[in-house]
């Protein structure tokens, strides 16, 4: 699938992760956001840049690592992103769909 | 009249056991449904309570009798210490997939929003104290209530 974000077209799965982090721009990330109903603040892009840190890296992202990663706490990261969090600041990170269970 | 899609909105799980296989199968379910946006909230009745009881819960076991799943004859099960040997493996196991232990995954499911309840009659059975019970238990609530926190289109309710 193709969408359109920040004048861009874009490769994303049939759920709507971007397939190729190279595409992501902060730009996007935003119009992202907007479609999921966020306006993203300084808080939220302290957790977006964690988590994409933690790709780049090629670490398992978990909720329990996110709660110990003395970025963000759980409820804080709840409040931030309220509908499923991991999954939806991961769609705006540009990153794909976290696989854990927990 | 909305068209109701069969959407899963909220999973009432009933905790009635404190083996440590199904005290963590509903830990995982609550957790799993608020990543994914769903409420949950978990009813500890019965043997469920210990799960919550602050002096029990960072010992409880898994099962070993009764237990086909152990692959384990059930007289060997039985032995002194069988218990504990099986635990100690399962929590091994469980750290390195990351997994926490049940006195944090508590932590992690309270700061996500879930609900913990405690069976007012399994409380008055086994002589509990609202102070016995883990800090983050919203209340000590009958089963009527447990219905009436249900009452709202999408709920699912789990008996584990």
């Amino acid at each position: 699938m193709e969408k359109q974000y920040a004048g861009k077209t874009i490769q994303v799965n049939e759920e709507g992760y971007l397939k190729n982090f190279s595409e992501w721009t902060p730009e996007v990330g935003e119009e992202i956001a907007k479609e999921n109903n966020i306006t993203l603040g300084a808080r939220h892009w302290d957790v977006l840049k964690y988590l994409q840190g933690e790709f780049k890296a090629e670490l398992p992202i978990s909720i329990r690592k996110i709660g110990k990663s003395n970025v963000v706490d759980i409820k804080e990261f709840y409040a931030l992103f309220p509908q499923g969090p991991l999954k939806t600041a991961s769609k705006i990170a540009g990153i794909p769909k976290p696989a854990s269970c927990l | 009249m909305s068209e109701y899609n069969g959407e899963i909105k909220k999973m009432m799980i009933i905790l009635s056991k404190a083996t440590l296989e199904n005290v963590y199968a509903a830990f995982v379910l609550a957790n799993g449904a608020r990543m994914e946006g769903i409420e949950a909230e978990i009813f500890f009745t019965f043997f469920g309570l210990e799960a919550v009881h602050k002096k029990k819960l960072e010992h409880l076991h898994v099962a070993t009798v009764g237990n086909p799943a152990m692959h384990m004859p059930t007289m060997l099960g039985g032995l002194p210490g069988m218990e504990a040997l099986a635990t100690s493996m399962m929590k091994k196991e469980m750290e390195r997939i990351d997994m926490p232990d049940v006195h944090e995954f508590l932590d992690i499911l309270t700061a996500s929003g879930v609900k913990l309840w405690a069976c007012k009659l399994a409380m008055d059975m086994f002589h509990y104290k609202k102070e016995d019970l883990y800090e983050g238990v919203d209340d000590v609530i009958t089963v009527g209530d447990f219905y009436k926190q249900g009452s709202v289109l999408g709920t699912h309710m789990l008996f584990v």
